[in-house]
């Protein structure tokens, strides 16, 4: 066990969580009540592939030398649990972290602003997420393998709920046009770090645990060029790419989601209900 | 008035939507929900109906494409096969070794 693979299951972890928590922001907000289910149920398959992943993260952390433990996270709450002695679980790894500990990809924590944007989000990491369980399943960990099992049916249904309303909207009225083009474009510049090899994901990839990101990005392209034209948008201009997510270094969202996500745990420690 | 007619023009159509529990077994109406299309109309009855495992295969139906019976009529519909009881197959003598009827 490294401190690299448990990076990388929490890379994984991360992108779930805060992905799933960004669409449960929807709930009770919905455009129509089955919108509304379809999101919630959407969250739900995303939290629920956290949860494995976060047990399966601690689990790894438990076994490090209590001499590494202490190097891998700064988060103070975090380290005060480690410094006690007691093994962490999978709430503390979702609730007492701080967002520099966290490495989802910046993409995930932007904001839902309305249902182009929430479409067009979606519509980029799912696609990903199709294609990189797709790899995940042939590693060499057998857990991350058969997470990533259970999860792809989970996630090609996402992929066509995404891949649908972007079709949908941009190939719809003249206003659904323009307000999912303006989306889709925004977004572009957080699409480059999902394929982006970070110094874990080169180190995973060489022992076997994880996938070729460089494989992955024509894979990516191709499926996201396909969806773009069907929907009559335009592919958006190529241009600088936001990244640092997957090192920690985030935009000012993450903040935002883990104050309201982590508060109850934080003011009520091991609160439960 | 039709129910069309007062139906809000922003509003998506109704579809009425059957699940089939498991197979072998006849689709069953569950009830209804609001989409754009038919496609639209079977994810929203996924995502409404089905969270729980409660079916195999959907079938929706755009709500103004199923006739009713006139409650009105139901005497003359229903009531005469109330006496009509030797058309119930219950007075054939079967032997004991049939078990399944």
């Amino acid at each position: 066990m490294s401190v690299q693979k448990l990076k990388y299951i929490l890379q994984i972890a991360d992108n779930a969580l805060i992905m799933g928590h960004r669409l449960s922001e929807w709930c009770g907000h919905g455009p129509i009540l089955e919108q509304d289910i379809a999101l919630t149920n959407i969250a739900l398959d995303h939290l629920g592939q956290a949860r494995s992943l976060y047990q399966y993260a601690a689990e790894q952390f438990n076994e490090l030398p209590r001499a590494e433990q202490e190097k891998v996270f700064t988060s103070p709450a975090l380290q005060a649990i480690i410094a006690g002695g007691q093994p962490i679980d999978e709430d503390d790894m979702a609730y007492l972290r701080d967002g520099w500990d966290f490495y989802n990809v910046l993409l995930v924590e932007q904001a839902n602003k309305d249902w182009a944007y929430t479409a067009a989000r979606s519509l980029y990491y799912d696609t990903f997420n199709y294609h990189f369980y797709t790899g995940l399943q042939n590693s060499n960990d057998e857990t991350l393998a058969a997470i990533a099992e259970k999860s792809l049916k989970e996630v090609t249904y996402h992929m066509r709920w995404s891949s649908e309303w972007v079709i949908r909207l941009g190939d719809g009225t003249a206003e659904s046009h323009k307000r999912m083009q303006e989306a889709a474009s925004y977004l572009w510049q957080y699409t480059g770090e999902l394929c982006t090899m970070v110094e874990t994901d080169k180190a995973m990839y060489k022992a076997g645990t994880g996938v070729n990101l460089d494989e992955l990005k024509t894979k990516w392209a191709t499926a996201i060029g396909k969806v773009l034209d069907e929907a009559t948008l335009a592919q958006p201009e190529e241009g600088w790419m936001q990244q640092g997510g997957k090192e920690g270094r985030h935009t000012e969202h993450l903040g935002y989601i883990l104050a309201e996500m982590q508060y109850m745990q934080r003011t009520y420690p091991n609160m439960e209900w | 008035m039709s129910q069309q007619e007062t139906e809000h023009k922003s509003e998506w159509p109704l579809w009425e939507v059957f699940i089939r529990s498991k197979a072998g077994l006849d689709h069953k109406h569950v009830g209804s929900l609001h989409a754009a299309d038919a496609q639209m109309a079977i994810e929203n009855a996924r995502d409404v109906y089905t969270r729980r495992m409660e079916g195999v295969s959907i079938w929706v139906v755009e709500s103004k494409y199923l006739h009713t019976s006139d409650p009105d009529e139901s005497a003359s519909m229903y009531e005469p096969a109330n006496d009509k009881i030797y058309r119930h197959p219950t007075f054939y003598n079967l032997p004991d070794e049939l078990k399944h009827m």
